[in-house]
């Protein structure tokens, strides 16, 4: 994979970074398989080169970008942050990528855009995990945030991690990080970026709404409906006899974010 | 020659167990090896479970008997379930006792967890032949049937544990049920074989 040139973050944290061997064995990526060593095992048949990224809905200019060249266009930077997955477990992880108000900026959302909607790549050829029987969700997968949440300057594209392109099994080759919420919001592989009017449906609330919802922000106060969400296991450390430690509000961006969700209900609102 | 059976049915049984344990102490149980151990001796003691239910149908349907060998079995399947319990206090908890407790209250998939491993208790205890003096042979009998509930709830637990519902929970929730199934038909079909008899 080829290097790439980046620029340090303030937004970075100073915490340890999880090996890169943990953060490219250990994915949650259904279009792979279920399993966590499935999509290391299965992405590596993806074909990410040509790729092309539609940006389009409710905007001036919608405009189609080839990655290749979006790349030239952008300033990228390394932003070092933590990920805390919905099951319980986190990880710190140094992405290089770029802000997506760059992008959204560029194709001038109108006044009536509210929602920022993604869409993966739906390639069942490529993609064991959209084929066969027994499928864990409906394909493509979606996402969506508000477009203030979408316009924050935490909220990046993500097209590296360590200093590398992404490999496939992380999202190849552009992926949302949208790092105070659970890692299930962060979409990999996107094709598709729409600005809204509407909520959009996003993939894992559609299959089961009752424990996903929307805004799904990382809240140790919030109980997962089967599990608790007060503490993580961090992945990498200490192996067999690794401890648990507790879980942030805003998974530790309460500083940055809280303001956007000023005078909600965190409950109702999960 | 049973006896050898059965010590190297219970050498052989604790193989994943000592296997998987050895991997988590070198580290070669990948990023998150507590979480692969918790599984590993759960998925043991569902099959450990599921094993030790089908040694009747095995001797009704094609008659081969291999009902001295069932004790084995089902302690074993008692033994992973209580090293998947340790695993889950000791190293997924810390013996966090106040995090615990409030699990076993309110998470469903750990109450029923729970309970499918106190039913287990008293039949691992009276898997011996003093015990089975003790009792006498129908009580004990009746007693271990409960085997039924703890395997139901196991695979209930398992169902619930995971985030979503993928092939292989299913298809063991799927046995289970099959298992259990055959049972109740067998009682039904006995039942008319002895009203028709006594008619």
């Amino acid at each position: 994979a080829a290097q790439l040139r980046f620029t340090k973050s303030p937004f970075s944290t100073s915490e340890e970074p999880t090996p890169l061997e943990d953060v490219t064995s250990y994915n949650n990526y259904y279009e792979f398989g279920v399993d966590k060593g499935d999509p290391a095992a299965n992405a590596h048949t993806l074909t990410t080169k040509p790729w092309t990224v539609a940006v389009d809905g409710l905007v001036s200019r919608p405009t189609t970008f080839h990655v290749e060249d979006l790349l030239k266009t952008v300033t990228l930077e390394e932003r070092i942050y933590q990920l805390r997955c919905v099951e319980g477990w986190s990880m710190v992880i140094p992405w290089v990528g770029f802000p997506l108000s760059d992008v959204l900026h560029r194709v001038e959302p109108l006044g009536s855009a509210k929602y920022v909607a993604f869409e993966t790549l739906l390639r069942p050829e490529e993609m064991p995990g959209q084929t066969g029987l027994f499928q864990a969700l409906e394909w493509p997968y979606v996402e969506g945030l508000r477009l203030d949440e979408a316009l924050h300057p935490l909220t990046i594209l993500a097209v590296g991690l360590y200093g590398d392109m992404l490999p496939n099994q992380n999202g190849a080759p552009i992926r949302l990080i949208v790092p105070w919420k659970y890692g299930f919001k962060s979409i990999k592989s996107i094709v598709r970026i729409s600005l809204v009017e509407k909520q959009p449906e996003t993939s894992w609330n559609r299959q089961n709404p009752r424990e996903y919802g929307f805004y799904s922000n990382v809240n140790p106060e919030v109980d997962h409906p089967r599990w608790s969400q007060a503490t993580e296991r961090p992945i990498g450390e200490g192996g067999l006899f690794a401890k648990r430690k507790p879980t942030l509000l805003f998974n530790g961006y309460a500083e940055e974010v809280a303001h956007l969700y000023a005078g909600m209900d965190l409950r109702a609102n999960f | 020659m049973p006896r050898y059976i059965n010590r190297a049915i219970y050498l052989v049984g604790m193989m994943p167990a000592t296997w998987t344990f050895y991997l988590g102490v070198i580290d070669q149980l990948g990023a998150d090896p507590m979480k692969t151990l918790e599984r590993s001796l759960g998925l043991w003691a569902l099959r450990f479970l599921i094993i030790t239910l089908t040694i009747t149908p095995l001797r009704d349907l094609s008659g081969v008997n291999l009902l001295r060998y069932r004790r084995a079995l089902g302690l074993l399947a008692f033994f992973y379930a209580l090293m998947h319990l340790s695993t889950y206090l000791v190293l997924d908890q810390g013996l966090d006792l106040d995090a615990i407790w409030a699990d076993i209250l309110k998470r469903p998939y750990i109450t029923i967890g729970m309970l499918s491993f106190a039913t287990l208790v008293p039949l691992a205890i009276t898997s011996n032949n003093a015990m089975i003096r003790r009792l006498g042979g129908a009580a004990w009998a009746r007693l271990h049937r409960w085997v039924y509930l703890a395997a139901g709830a196991a695979a209930v637990h398992y169902l619930l544990v995971v985030k979503s519902w993928t092939m292989e929970p299913v298809i063991y929730t799927m046995i289970v049920a099959v298992l259990l199934a055959y049972r109740v038909a067998r009682r039904l079909r006995g039942r008319r074989r002895v009203t028709l008899a006594s008619a």
